[in-house]
């Protein structure tokens, strides 16, 4: 046998080869996982949208017909039976991202860090709807469309926190982003019961708690705000459970696009050698 | 609907969840097109 001097950087062509069939397979299984998600998509997804689609008309039609007006307030009140469960709804969802965001810092599980991103995301839609329904409501109520007082201040200051947790999550392309987002998740959260108690501890010009506050409700009124907040939560989930799946597909994909350009890497290394 | 700021009210909640599901949607679409892509 004949020695022959070889470089330290030389790879023999067998060791290439099996390599790009690792990286070939690997992208093939990732296809198929992907093809499967969106078969699994297509089959209970409808059939709970329709569900959804008709509670929510329910409770549309009997917040705006079926509950009685109130006295004082007349029509205007009914404003309150999409305002207080979209409140609660976005209060729910950054409670879940909390749990979540928690349970990453401690596991660093991926599948906790989506639901923290996507409950996030779904509870800032709801919170904004809060912060333009309550104006609306206010204008022909208190005659004003936003006073700096604690709870309304509050509500702002909450949706602030949780839309720079996003710009965090969107422009940061930093590897500890995650991590970050999650603490901030954590304090943000913190303000959370701060909104909520603020009409109790200081003097505001928020109306008190309909549950729990002191406050009185009729029983047909209170019947259709835990509907609608019923139909909100629905809807909530159905859009939380399909930005979960688009995340994780995402995330896939680009998992994907990385293990294709792996493989692109040493055939393009070979060319040029 | 009479009254205008329950109209408003209504409108504008649902203007925002419509929008935010076209985003939803947009984005599944420009994904289905990379996993085409992909499968090419």
């Amino acid at each position: 046998m004949s020695y022959e001097p070889r470089a330290a950087s030389y790879k023999p062509k067998e060791t290439l080869r099996s390599g790009q069939l690792k990286c070939f397979a690997i992208v093939c299984f990732a296809r198929s996982r992907l093809e499967a998600r969106s078969r699994f998509m297509k089959r209970p997804f409808p059939i709970l949208a329709v569900i959804t689609g008709i509670l929510l008309g329910y409770a549309m039609y009997m917040a705006l017909v079926g509950a009685p007006t109130e006295q004082t307030m007349g029509d205007v009140q009914r404003i309150f039976y999409y305002h207080v469960p979209s409140a609660w709804t976005a209060f729910l969802l950054f409670f879940i991202n909390l749990g979540a965001s928690v349970y990453y810092l401690i596991k660093r599980s991926v599948a906790a860090d989506i639901v923290a991103l996507v409950c996030a995301e779904v509870g800032v839609v709801f919170c904004t709807v809060v912060l333009i329904t309550g104006p609306i409501w206010a204008r022909p109520v208190w005659g004003i469309w936003w006073t700096w007082d604690m709870r309304l201040t509050s509500t702002l200051v909450l949706w602030l926190i949780y839309v720079s947790y996003l710009f965090l999550r969107r422009f940061s392309s930093s590897g500890q982003t995650p991590l970050l987002a999650a603490a901030l998740a954590v304090l943000g959260a913190l303000c959370v019961p701060f909104v909520y108690f603020s009409i109790w501890f200081f003097r505001t010009q928020h109306p008190q708690p309909v549950m729990g506050g002191g406050g009185s409700i009729d029983p047909r009124m209170l019947h259709v705000l835990l509907l609608n907040w019923l139909a909100f939560s629905c809807f909530a989930f159905l859009v939380c459970w399909s930005r979960y799946r688009l995340e994780k597909l995402q995330r896939e994909v680009d998992q994907t696009h990385a293990m294709r350009s792996l493989l692109d890497e040493p055939a393009r290394r070979t060319r040029s050698a | 609907m009479k009254n205008p700021y329950l109209f408003a009210a209504y409108a504008a909640t649902w203007i925002i969840h419509v929008a935010y599901l076209g985003t939803i949607v947009s984005r599944y679409a420009r994904l289905k097109r990379e996993i085409e892509e992909l499968k090419k």
